[in-house]
């Protein structure tokens, strides 16, 4: 599938802070756009100079493996320069110096500040302080709006659309900010979106989200084309959300059985890191049917391309 | 500190009295700190000598406001807000008695503490205060503390605080104890299990921002077991701050089988929802949370109709560090001492309540309930008066505000009304201009 570049699209906000607010253009604009970068990120030379000159922070109040190095590789790709700061290597060890960070860095002149944070709301009362763009590369359960584009990007590249695509998100919702940012983008995509997990790991309110709402995988993943399985944390573990893993597996854990309760065919995501044996069978994740791998590489080429939909819009650009 | 009293009459007023039902338009003279008369043509008839004559123009005339809960940091947290800085915030918004809790450090859990803080409030605060003292020693909910030395010393009532009694062995006996001494035990009725690592109200809002939520459960399954332990142990009981109808319909039960049980809301739960929350804002974190609109209305009805009896300001000054947080590491609470009142106008200016009901729950039941001579306009009662435009536009720069700390949820508000003469003890204490 080619896409023809569009250098016209320019994301009409200073911040990516989250999906909602986004419009169905947007979306598509952004996704539009990362085609591209998944061209350039095959080829030998993967370089641009779009933000050539541009200081990048990555600001990971919050242990990240692929988000940061994923940030990291869409922000040298574009040719902006790059810093990486994160809770272990500094004094930000604390919610109360926040403010004071992000006035810090402030003063240095970044264009970009990427940021992940363990508390809901923290990404959006960083940007108020900062003159900066700010994109959220996730704030506790609230959002996590890169992954959810890097989803949909890799599911339309499968599927040549979203519209009317049945997609089973499955596992901790109430904790997680994954499912949240997917649900409101599949929504105004048109997909149509089932939420699948025990009542303890729903949070009160979520019927109203839009979803329909299944506790059992059987009734959960018949008819999906999707089946999105989301990460459990093993501290829900500890008999206060679900009494074990063991247990868990047994009714939630996506294994070869239950992925038969789905189309035939159906394609199978985990956001990562997979806890295999709990949420997902090695086989599955492994299997044909897996699109794990592929959302990997999608999440450069979708971070490229809201990097470099922000910058369009900095001043002086 | 009363040199300068003398006579005032508040003349050409619109006088009401929530202790007598009384609305008239009339004057009202004030003599040696207590109240004289209030009645049509004082003024006509003559003043003695040296009168103050005061034409209020047809504003309000009322009874100084009695807030039943506020957190003051004396002792200990001096920074967060002085029995000063909180009596001129009370006095700017027409509260002339200021009933502080005892969560300071240390608590107000001894008579010693108790008789420093009627000190300090003597020399220093402009309005009356009394203080709660602790149920339990150290607000740790195991041990009572000394009930009857405590009121003897001048505590009023018996509180944890924000703290809730959740064993409740120990509330059967305090409640059993207090009642001997017809000492009333005030109560936060928050389940900490329940309310676990919750932030605000749950529901749809709570899951849209990724926060979790607080059940309205973690409330009335503690009010419910209190209303049990009151009908087993007997005792005077208020509950602190309720907040959604569930609770309501519990209360409505226990009053109508005539235990002896009250209820405070908070003028934040009657005039705003979870909604206002809206992007984060860590100043309308509260504890117990903002519950949704019907909530509110049920409450506003509550007062209404009396099944609430009183409207506090849960004032509670946080400062910057613990606000300017995300919103789940921010701390609960926001100040309510100077705009108490003027947020209850809302709700008699959109006709949700009459003045009459408002004041009452503001003034007259806080008096009542506490056994203070207050909440009156009654000849030879203590002369604590409010002067109130109530028509008044105005909008709330947080920089005026006299408390300490600037946590109000009505930063920047459009409100109606305002408190323009405040008068404790026949003297003065604010004026707006």
């Amino acid at each position: 599938m080619t896409i023809a570049p569009k250098p016209s699209f320019v994301l009409s906000r200073r911040h990516l802070l989250g999906i909602e607010g986004l419009s169905h253009q947007d979306i598509s604009g952004l996704l539009d756009l990362s085609e591209e970068f998944v061209e350039l990120n095959r080829q030998v030379e993967k370089k641009r100079a779009s933000l050539r000159g541009r200081t990048q922070i990555n600001l990971f109040f919050e242990v990240s493996t692929r988000t940061q190095a994923s940030f990291e590789l869409a922000g040298k790709r574009l040719g902006a320069d790059v810093m990486n700061m994160s809770t272990s290597s500094s004094s930000m060890r604390k919610g109360e110096t926040l403010i004071d960070t992000a006035i810090t860095l402030n003063a240095m002149h970044p264009d970009i500040i990427v940021v992940r944070h363990h508390a809901s709301g923290a990404v959006e009362l960083l940007a108020r302080k900062v003159d900066c763009s700010v994109i959220n590369a996730g704030d506790g359960s609230h959002e996590h709006p890169t992954q959810a584009l890097l989803d949909a990007l890799t599911i339309r590249r499968n599927k040549g659309h979203i519209d009317g695509l049945l997609v089973a998100i499955c596992g901790d919702i109430l904790h997680s900010r994954v499912a949240r940012s997917n649900i409101i983008l599949l929504n105004a995509m048109g997909a149509r979106v089932r939420v699948v997990a025990p009542s303890t790991l729903l949070p009160p309110g979520i019927e109203r989200f839009g979803v329909e709402v299944a506790r059992d995988m059987r009734e959960g993943l018949a008819d999906a084309d999707i089946v999105m399985m989301l990460r459990l944390q093993r501290e829900r573990m500890n008999g206060s959300y679900v009494p074990s893993m063991s247990e868990y597996f047994q009714y939630y854990g996506l294994d070869e059985k239950k992925l038969a309760y789905a189309k035939p065919g159906a394609l199978v995501m985990h956001p990562g890191p997979m806890n295999r044996g709990v949420e997902i069978d090695s086989i599955v994740a492994d299997g044909a049917q897996s699109l794990i791998r592929e959302q990997v590489e999608m999440g450069v080429a979708v971070r490229m391309a809201v990097l470099e939909a922000l910058s369009r819009n900095l001043p002086n650009a | 500190m009363l040199s300068d009293r003398h006579p005032i009459l508040l003349a050409n007023a619109r006088i009401v009295d929530p202790s007598r039902d009384l609305d008239i338009v009339g004057d009202l003279l004030i003599a040696e700190g207590t109240i004289r008369e209030a009645k049509k043509g004082i003024g006509a008839a003559g003043v003695p000598e040296g009168t103050e004559v005061i034409d209020c123009r047809g504003k309000l005339v009322a009874p100084g406001l009695i807030d039943m809960r506020a957190f003051i940091g004396e002792p200990g947290e001096a920074s967060r807000e002085t029995l000063a800085s909180a009596s001129q915030a009370a006095a700017a918004g027409g509260v002339t008695t200021v009933i502080c809790q005892p969560d300071t450090s240390p608590a107000i859990d001894n008579p010693a503490t108790v008789d420093y803080v009627l000190r300090r409030a003597r020399d220093n605060a402009i309005v009356h205060v009394h203080p709660m003292a602790a149920i339990t020693k150290g607000l740790e909910g195991k041990e009572m503390t000394e009930i009857g030395l405590l009121k003897a010393a001048g505590a009023v009532a018996f509180t944890d605080g924000a703290k809730s009694v959740a064993n409740a062995q120990v509330m059967r006996r305090a409640l059993t104890y207090a009642g001997d001494f017809d000492a009333m035990i005030v109560h936060h009725t928050e389940d900490p299990n329940l309310i676990g690592d919750g932030v605000m109200n749950e529901g749809e809002f709570a899951a849209r921002l990724g926060l979790l939520g607080i059940p309205k459960a973690a409330e009335t399954v503690m009010f419910e077991r209190d209303v049990r332990l009151v009908a087993l142990a007997g005792g005077r009981y208020h509950a602190a701050s309720v907040t959604c109808a569930d609770t309501l319909e519990v209360l409505r039960a226990a009053k109508d089988a005539g235990l002896s049980i009250t209820a405070s809301a908070s003028i934040n739960h009657v005039t705003l929802n979870e909604n206002d929350i809206g992007p984060y804002r860590t100043f309308l974190k509260l504890a117990p949370p903002l519950r949704m609109e019907d909530d509110r209305k049920a409450l506003v009805e509550a007062l209404r109709t009396g099944l609430v009896d009183v409207v506090m300001s849960d004032h509670n000054p946080q400062d910057v560090e613990t606000k300017r947080l995300p919103f789940a590491e921010a701390a609960p609470g926001a100040i309510g001492l100077e705009t108490m009142l003027t947020a209850g106008l809302r709700l008699v200016h959109s006709d949700e309540i009459d003045l009459m009901a408002l004041l009452r729950a503001m003034s007259t039941r806080p008096a009542e309930l506490l056994g203070l001579p207050g909440g009156t306009l009654k000849n030879g009662a203590p002369a604590d008066v409010i002067v109130v435009d109530m028509d008044l536009p105005w909008v709330l720069n947080p920089n005026d505000l006299k408390s300490k700390c600037k946590n109000t949820p009505f930063d920047e508000a459009r409100l109606t009304g305002r408190v323009v003469r405040t008068i404790v003890s026949g003297r003065t204490v604010y004026e707006y201009i």
